[in-house]
């Protein structure tokens, strides 16, 4: 192969072809186009005339020149030009394909497989034999050389795992290795301890190619909690130019379907190799928060789970209401503020307001007595596993809450007025705290000797009490009570929640107590001494690829694997699960670090996307051709061959396919035009005549409406029921006509949806209803026909008090061309009577949605673009009056419309102004 | 035209009780209504003009018994003088006229022979005698003229241009010439002289296909005569169209001074268009002052 630049040539001796080129000019330029014979009489007459341009029979240059690089793209093709030829040695002897199978190859596995199977397609033409191995997954037995074919069936089932390679068993392994071969490794491109050994170990038995991935490698640390704000750190192997990429976090929403809760982007700064950001969530959101993961990234090391290190519970506190000026020291909450604010979300607030925010924990500071209301919501709360904790004070002590009888909302029943002891005023020492005994949610916490007692409230003795208690004095009454509420709990200090009864809040044992009572969680780190012992089992793993998935019957896990936090085949990363807490162990622990891979010079380093070779004959062949039909149709233009209809043909095609404009836009169009102002619509029936008629009368009635009433309505516009939206027009004339199509069921469900939204139309059967009630005549057949799926109420004539009578002028008929006096509308309630000194009958309370005749009213109302009448009516000034009337009519009727019932309501002013006048 | 295809025709127009030409052009003449045909003078005619008072030359034979019956006085009865003219039609069959620029459209030969056709039976209804000039058909009148004049129409010539006939007519009769004109000028101008000088008067019918008018052309082309005598090359048609426009107006002035200085009248009419206004105007032609 004959290579210029990154371009090889199969037959580079086919390339002397195009020293024909000039060759080929010379003769393509002396042959004109061939020319077309034509029959034509007028001969006689052209006889004589020569051509202006003697150049012209010579082939235009562009025409040329179009060959000529046709004849060349020929050429080229044919000599087989390769682009990236590969043309390196294939080497010879058994070949090992060596993969890191971590989860930083699982990012870009699809295109690690592809590498594979080109390797091995590679040594199959080679004839090589291959063995094929995981870091991450051992072969238990050495290597076993296979033909390539064989060991590519075996390729799908080659999968990353979402941990690093245990270095002792990758040293073991590498003992077992014998016989010489060559070895092509597959890195993830990180940096690992245990790669120089394992180079080193292969390179005694033959050369090692290495690929890595450019694509850099990026990790998500565990997040942790800092400063009321969720940190998350990413980490990249190699420093580089800024980048970003997308964190999100992950969580069930209130609806349980995970999705995510966050997103914000991460941004490397320039050499950078951590970026941290910091997520300021509402604890709702932060909550239920259970993984954090890099978008657009499929490896284990871009998520990362959060545990309930991450959770913190929402802890309400309300203390005595009053608005007491003390000092900050007394106030009952001081001390639970200090205690809780590291590990706990505080919420403030009135009970009500707390409630609807459903914390975890609600303290109640020396609040005796809850209105009804509040008590039974709080009662609902903790049933549904809240857990009250409230603290005694004075206000419990002088109140008579849980006196008489068990309080719900109390653990124990109490004595009136509780205790003090060691004051000023009483005998004996300040108590002490008894140890915590065994049961007890405090046992094993350490009891200090300075913390005493000096005033406390007091259990009614009986028989549950014993089992309630969960700390006492040294002298055996009970400091601290519990009872259980359907899924919560209420406890109850029965001393202060500050210092005033007791030395209690001011010590440490204060903030343990709450942390055993499950206020407030305890702090994230993990101490091997307290997982010693313990088995946990995997609630969920993360696969390399980053998914999360059920862990099924996996093994338990011992709390000291867990402690130590390298996940490996026996501790796959996820979530794990102990008796009262769920750790997660992730791919990357709080310390660790990427770097990347570096290898020594010796060995070849190749990047996975290898530049493929690149067969170009077809192209350049299917260039020629496209060329060479160029050329046709530039030589029948140029013999006047190619006819004046192609040419428009594909000028209109052009035309066509570009200009349209998105039918969108004019729909848009369509309703701005009828939504900015009035405008009245006439539906088009298909026969231009009437169709014009209508838009020419409803142009007639808006003229006469601007002129004469306040409505000022917009051209009117004809409307296709089919296609256009209705619900723009108050007003829809209809004209009739004998032969038009009935609607479809598309547009039937349009206009009865526009008739019972307050739109009317005015059907016109436009014959002068000389049928009566059009029975027999074809448009009243056809109105028929296209009422039937209407949803059209029962119809009456109109009545003499309807409101269309008087809606703005006084009419008695409703001529229009012709001058019937039928005219249907909605037919009044049954009950309608007219009231003992109104004029007119209390008639329906909306618009009547249809209003049917044969006047043609269209045509009385139609004026040209002059403003002069199209249609005749009638003979003389008795014609002009009828006009006129029709005119009135039309007024009424959109005044009708766009007011409704208004001068049927006018009928009450004076029944009104009688009243306000008493 | 290739001899089966001659063949088939005639023989088609044999079996044909009524030739296809005739009855087009029975058809096309239907459209224009005779007018007053009558001399306005006595002679020679079927309809009754007026009795006079019979005068010494009349013969015996000649008075109108009947009418002298009624008075002391013997009159004559005079007949409207109506004179027979005799029209003389030269229609061009050369295979210049064979041409049709659409494809299947109409030629312009049969144009010309369905006009000329039309108008001989309109003259044959109104008395007239019809014939072709070139002593190819003496001037008669009556229906079995017009079978025989259609045989005549119907036959194609092979040269590529026509010159009209002027033997064979009568001093003072009305003539015909219906071709494209586009072949040489001289043999129509002497037609045509020697036509006036026998005071024969007529029309010419100028009868072009569209495309001639327009010459759609365009690109390089060979022209070539119907019958492929004559040829002409060109690269770039287009650029010739405006000078053959020029060169066929001057060919139509041409034939409309001639016409006039001989008296005669000159029409062009386009295969594209209506029959039945070309028929009219050579009807108007003819019918004027005849």
């Amino acid at each position: 192969m004959w290579t210029i630049g990154p371009i090889g040539f199969a037959a580079p001796w086919l390339l002397l072809g195009l020293i024909l080129l000039p060759l080929l000019w010379l003769i393509l330029r002396a042959v004109p186009p061939a020319p077309i014979r034509r029959r034509f009489p007028g001969v006689a007459l052209l006889l004589g005339l020569t051509d202006d341009e003697s150049q012209t029979d010579r082939t235009p240059w562009w025409l040329l020149l179009l060959r000529m690089l046709a004849v060349a793209l020929v050429i080229l093709g044919f000599a087989g030009p390769v682009l990236n030829p590969e043309d390196e040695a294939p080497g010879s002897g058994p070949l090992l394909v060596l993969v890191d199978g971590t989860w930083a190859d699982a990012r870009d596995w699809q295109r690690r497989e592809a590498r594979i199977d080109a390797a091995l397609n590679e040594a199959s033409r080679a004839g090589r034999t291959v063995a094929l191995a995981s870091l991450t997954d051992l072969p238990a037995e050495g290597l076993t050389f296979q033909a390539a074919d064989a060991v590519a069936t075996r390729l799908p089932t080659l999968e990353p795992m979402a941990w690093a390679p245990d270095p002792e068993a990758q040293t073991a392994w590498a003992d077992t290795l014998n016989g010489d071969f060559d070895t092509f490794w597959l890195s993830d491109g990180l940096a690992r301890d245990s790669r120089a050994p394992l180079l080193e170990a292969l390179e005694t038995h033959g050369d090692v190619r290495v690929f890595e991935s450019p694509r850099p490698v990026r990790a998500l640390r565990p997040a942790r909690f800092e400063d009321g704000d969720v940190i998350v750190t990413g980490l990249r192997a190699a420093p580089g130019a800024g980048a970003s990429a997308t964190l999100s976090a992950v969580g069930l929403d209130p609806a349980g379907i995970e999705r995510q809760l966050a997103v914000t982007e991460m941004n490397w700064e320039d050499g950078a190799i951590e970026a941290e950001v910091a997520l300021s969530l509402p604890p709702e959101l932060r909550n239920r928060i259970t993984r954090f993961e890099l978008s657009g990234i499929r490896s284990a090391g871009a998520v990362t789970l959060t545990d309930d290190a991450l959770k913190r519970r929402e802890v309400a506190l309300i203390g005595p209401g009053g608005g007491r000026e003390e000092l900050q020291l007394l106030s009952p909450l001081h001390y639970l503020e200090q205690a809780l604010e590291p590990t706990a979300d505080l919420i403030e607030g009135t009970l009500a307001d707390v409630l609807l925010a459903n914390p975890d924990v609600i303290v109640l500071a020396d609040i005796a007595a809850l209105t009804e209301i509040e008590a039974d919501e709080m009662l609902d709360w903790v049933r549904a596993g809240g857990l009250l904790v409230r603290f005694a004070g004075p206000r419990v002590a002088a109140s008579d809450i849980a006196r008489a009888e068990a309080d719900p909302l109390m653990p124990v029943r109490l004595r009136a007025g509780g205790r003090s002891v060691g004051g000023a005023m009483s005998w004996g020492e300040p108590k002490a705290l008894a140890p915590f005994a065994e049961g007890s949610p405090f046992f094993g916490l350490p009891v200090p000797d300075d913390v005493s007692v000096s005033a406390q409230v007091m259990a009614q003795p009986d028989p549950s009490l014993a089992e309630r208690v969960i700390a006492q004095l040294a002298d055996g009454t009970p400091l601290v009570t519990r009872r259980d509420q359907g899924q919560g709990q209420i406890v109850l200090f029965h001393v202060t929640a500050n210092a005033e009864w007791s030395s209690l809040p001011l010590s440490g044992l204060f903030v343990q107590m709450l942390e055993r009572l499950a206020v407030s969680t305890r702090p994230a780190a993990l101490e091997a001494e307290d997982l010693a012992g313990t088995t946990w089992a995997a609630r969920e793993v993360l696969t390399a690829f980053g998914d999360v998935e059920e862990a099924g019957t996996l093994p338990g896990v011992s709390g000291e694997a867990l402690a130590e936090g390298t996940p490996g085949p026996d501790l796959p990363p996820g979530l794990y699960e102990g008796e009262d807490r769920a750790i997660a162990v992730n791919v990357l622990g709080p310390e660790d670090g990427l770097a990347p891979a570096i290898w020594p010079d010796r060995v070849p380093v190749e990047g996975l996307q290898v530049v493929r070779e690149t067969v170009l004959k077809g192209w350049l062949l299917g260039a020629a051709l496209t060329l060479l039909l160029i050329d046709i149709l530039a030589a029948l233009a140029l013999s006047g061959r190619l006819g004046r209809s192609a040419v428009a043909a594909l000028a209109a095609f052009a035309l066509l396919t570009s200009g349209t404009p998105p039918a969108e836009a004019q729909e848009e169009d369509f309703a701005l035009r009828a939504t900015s102002e009035v405008v009245l619509a006439h539906v088009l029936t298909g026969n231009d005549q009437i169709d014009r008629l209508a838009a020419r009368g409803l142009f007639g009635l808006s003229d006469t409406l601007f002129r004469r009433t306040s409505i000022e309505p917009a051209a009117p516009i004809g409307i296709d029921i089919e296609t256009d939206e209705l619900s723009f027009f108050p007003f829809l004339y209809w004209p009739i006509t004998a032969d038009q199509p009935i609607p479809s069921a598309d547009a039937y469900a349009k206009l009865n949806r526009y008739l019972r939204t307050g739109g009317l139309i005015l059907f016109d059967t436009r014959d002068a209803d000389t049928a009566r009630f059009g029975s027999s005549s074809p448009e009243g057949r056809m109105l028929q026909a296209i009422a039937r799926p209407l949803d059209i109420p029962a119809l009456e004539p109109v009545p003499e008090d309807h409101v269309l009578t008087r809606t703005f002028y006084l009419l008695q008929d409703f001529p229009g061309r012709h001058a019937s006096r039928d005219v249907w509308v909605e037919a009044a309630p049954p009950g309608a009577e007219r009231a003992e000194g109104m004029p007119f009958r209390d008639l329906n309370d909306g618009v009547t949605p249809v209003v049917i005749g044969g006047n043609d009213w269209a045509a009385a109302w139609a004026i040209d673009e002059a403003g002069s009448r199209m249609v005749p009516i009638g003979r003389g000034m008795a014609g002009e009056r009828q006009r006129e009337l029709a005119l009135r009519f039309g007024v009424n009727l959109i005044m009708h419309v766009l007011t409704g019932n208004y001068k049927s309501d006018q009928v009450h002013v004076p029944a009104l102004l009688d009243r306000l006048g008493q | 035209m290739s001899q089966p295809a001659a063949l088939r025709r005639a023989a088609h127009e044999l079996a044909a009780p009524y030739p296809p030409l005739l009855a087009e052009a029975e058809h096309l003449a239907t459209t224009v209504l005779l007018g007053e045909h009558g001399r306005r003078r006595a002679g020679i005619g079927d309809t009754f003009w007026q009795y006079r008072p019979a005068l010494s030359w009349d013969e015996a034979r000649a008075i109108d018994w009947r009418r002298s019956a009624r008075a002391d006085a013997n009159f004559v009865r005079e007949k409207e003088w109506q004179i027979a003219q005799s029209i003389m039609i030269w229609v061009d069959s050369a295979a210049s006229m064979g041409f049709a620029s659409v494809k299947d459209g109409e030629t312009k030969a049969s144009r010309a022979r369905t006009l000329a056709l039309a108008l001989a039976v309109l003259l044959i209804r109104g008395g007239e005698r019809v014939g072709l000039s070139g002593r190819r058909l003496p001037a008669r009148s009556g229906q079995g003229q017009l079978v025989r004049l259609a045989d005549l129409l119907s036959e194609d010539g092979t040269e590529d241009y026509g010159s009209p006939e002027a033997a064979g007519m009568l001093p003072h009769s009305r003539a015909l010439f219906v071709s494209d004109f586009m072949g040489e000028i001289a043999p129509v101008e002497a037609a045509l002289t020697r036509a006036a000088d026998r005071g024969v008067r007529g029309a010419l019918l100028q009868v072009l296909d569209p495309a001639e008018e327009a010459f759609p052309y365009d690109g390089r082309t060979i022209f070539e005569s119907m019958s492929g005598t004559l040829r002409h090359e060109t690269l770039k048609a287009g650029k010739l169209k405006d000078r053959y426009l020029d060169r066929l107006a001057a060919r139509k002035d041409r034939l409309d001074r001639l016409a006039r200085e001989t008296g005669w009248q000159f029409h062009t009419h386009h295969t594209g268009d209506s029959a039945s206004a070309a028929l009219l105007w050579l009807y108007g032609a003819l019918e004027r002052r005849v």
